[in-house]
Parts: structure tokens; sequence; C-alpha cells
């Protein structure tokens, strides 16, 4: 019995500490507005874990996705979403707004 | 009206997409509308659930709730699926079954196909919550109500009809070029659900990426194709995978595999013994 708190004490502790970890620079905002993203284009440095805010000013909720960037989550309507991205390789990815799909943008990675 | 029928009309298509796969290897096996079926009910259910509470889920952990909500729905399917899987292997089943025989022991109750009802849970719950928050964004921004709803029964139509289609010419592929449901149809899409996962968990920044786009095969076969798609269902294709995907598949589809080999076994050996 001892051994199995002891077990869990220390699983749990171990996921615990499993830093979120932060990524290397300030996050990068991209705002939703008439379900359009803007910046339509954003640069990040290559090889570094990004962090992306995606903030939706809409009464519409929006859905940021990107096939190229293997992300897909709905931001609420007046609601906003953290997501990370990277590290990425040079090159151009598009990301689009998959409840209005004229809306697109790029994340260009130098 | 035109944007809720086109929003409607392509989430509907990705669920309908997987229902139509599943529907078609498992055709000729008795009972398994009714599983397929409550998996769809069970899915609008949790859609609607998930809608409701879409607020308080995106900023539940950080902001993170969302994705793990996703990661968690997605694991706890790969575990059922593997339980389905392994749970057949106990009852002496090779990896292709015989259509006739898993007809008859669903009639007789020994096999439940309760992957059919998973698969397709999770995958009208995570399309459907999509249509139900963007409808109720709608709904409560005042458009009028009969327009939308107009627009969003025209895409639910249409998307069931694709679907409908798309399962006419599964039917078309001879049984025996088809995966048996039983088998590796489900071992295949457990490590792409699972892949599916470990993507969400590295949004978050829970798991590390591994390396990104170890392969690009996006122009090649687009996942936004209904081709790729397909392949996105049933085998867990990425045109970009990072690595901790293909890790999460291979481990996945390596675990089950080994599982059920070794309950395979272990069942031979004892119904031996015990016919000695």
């Amino acid at each position: 019995m001892l051994r199995r708190i002891a077990l869990t004490a220390a699983l749990l502790g171990t996921v615990a500490a499993l830093p979120v970890s932060a990524a290397d620079n300030p996050p990068v905002q991209i705002d939703i507005k008439a379900q359009a993203f803007q910046p339509a284009e954003i640069t990040v440095p290559a090889d570094v874990k990004v962090e992306l805010h995606v903030v939706n000013a809409d009464d519409l909720p929006a859905e940021f996705e990107s096939y190229d960037l293997g992300r897909e989550i709905v931001v609420p309507a007046h609601g906003q979403v953290k997501v990370f991205i990277g590290p990425l390789k040079a090159g151009r990815y598009r990301f689009f707004n998959d409840f209005h799909q004229e809306s697109e943008g790029y994340v260009v990675v130098k | 009206m035109l944007a809720t029928l086109i929003v409607v009309f392509r989430e509907v298509i990705e669920a309908a997409l997987i229902i139509a796969i599943v529907l078609g290897a498992s055709r000729g096996i008795a009972g398994r509308g009714r599983w397929v079926s409550g998996g769809i009910v069970l899915g609008v259910v949790g859609a609607g659930v998930v809608a409701l509470f879409a607020d308080v889920i995106t900023d539940s952990f950080s902001g993170n709730g969302q994705a793990l909500l996703n990661a968690g729905v997605l694991l706890a399917a790969v575990c059922m699926l593997a339980w389905h899987n392994i749970w057949m292997s106990s009852h002496g089943k090779e990896l292709a079954t015989e259509v006739k025989q898993v007809g008859a022991q669903v009639q007789s109750g020994k096999r439940p196909l309760t992957a059919l009802m998973i698969i397709t849970f999770v995958a009208v719950m995570r399309e459907g919550s999509e249509v139900v928050l963007f409808l109720w964004a709608i709904a409560a921004g005042g458009e009028a109500h009969l327009s939308m709803l107009a627009g969003g029964l025209v895409g639910l139509a249409a998307g069931v009809l694709v679907g409908v289609f798309l399962y006419r010419g599964l039917l078309k592929i001879p049984m025996r070029h088809f995966f048996t449901v039983t088998g590796w149809l489900v071992l295949l899409i457990a490590s792409g659900l699972a892949a599916q996962a470990a993507n969400f968990l590295n949004q978050v920044g829970w798991l590390p990426a591994l390396g990104t786009s170890l392969w690009d095969t996006s122009h090649f076969l687009s996942e936004g194709s209904l081709l790729g798609k397909m392949l996105h269902v049933l085998v867990g294709y990425t045109a970009r995978p990072s690595g901790i995907q293909i890790l999460f598949y291979v481990v996945t589809l390596s675990v089950i595999l080994t599982l059920m080999r070794w309950v395979g076994k272990r069942h031979r050996e004892a119904a031996a013994a015990r016919a000695a």
C-alpha cells in the first residue's frame, strides 16, 4: 500500500514538473477581425519553438487551421488561444480560418 | 445562409467520410448499423456539450483546454480500440477474420462492435462540436434564424449525400481487398488517433516536436484533398509529420500488435491444454 502511494506520488510529481516549455521568443499575436487574419503574414525565426496568440475580435468563432503546421483549434468569439509551432525549417507555411476559408495567412520562417 | 451552409457541409463531410469507411469496412456484419448509429447519437450529444462549454474549455489549463480535451478523447479512444482488438485476440481469432463468422458472433452477442461505435463517436463529436459552436454563435448574433437553419440543414444534407456516394463507391471494392473491421483497420486507425493526440499535446507545449516536416508530401498528396483525408482517416496519413507523431504511431502500432499476438498465443495454448 505504501509503495503504491509512493509510486503515485512520484508519477504525479514527474508530470507536474514537466515544463510547459516557454518558447525562446516573445509570443506573436495574430488578430482575427471580420473573419480575416491581421497580420496575414508573420515572420518567425527558424529552428525555434514559437508561441502564437490568436485573438478573435469578432462575434463569430473562427478556427485557426493549418495543414502545413499541423494545427487545428477553434478560437471562440471574443476569445483567444495559445498555439505553439515549430521548431520549423525555413519556408512558407499556410494557415486559414476553417470557418471562413477565404481568410488565409502565412508563417514565413527564415 | 451561404456561410452556414458551407461550414456545416465541410465539417459534416469529414465525419461522413469516417462513417462511410467504417460502414464500408463492416459490410455484411449484422447489427453494425446499430453500433454506428449509437456512435453518431453519442457524438452529437458530446458535440453539443463541448460547444456549450467551449469558452470554459478554451480558457482552462491556461488556454490549452481545447487541445487537451481533444488529446484526452483521442487517447481514451486509442485505449478502447486497443482493448477491443486484444479482446478479440483472446477469443482465438486471427487478424483477417471471416466476415460471416464475425456476423454470427455479433448476432449471438459474443462480439460487440464497440470499435465501430468508438470510431464513429470520436469523429462525430470532434466535427460536430465545431458545427454546433459555429451555428450557436450565428444564432446568438441575431442573423435570421430561419435562413441560418436552412443553410445548416442544406449543408448537413449535402454532406450526408457525399458520404452516401463515398460509401457506395467503397462497396464496389471487393471485400478481399478491403481491410476487415476487426483487425488491421482498427489497429491503423488507433495508431492514427494516437499520432493526432501527440500533435495536440505538442501544440500546447506538453510534448516536444522531435523535428517537424520530417517528410513533405504536401505537393504530392495534400491533406486537404479527398484522397488525403481518406488516407488520414484510414492509416493516419500526414503530409508534414513531426517526429512525435511518427513516434506515437509506431509505438501504438507495435504495442497493440504485440499484445494481440501474445494474448492470442496464450489463448491458443490454454485451449490446447484444455483439449489435451
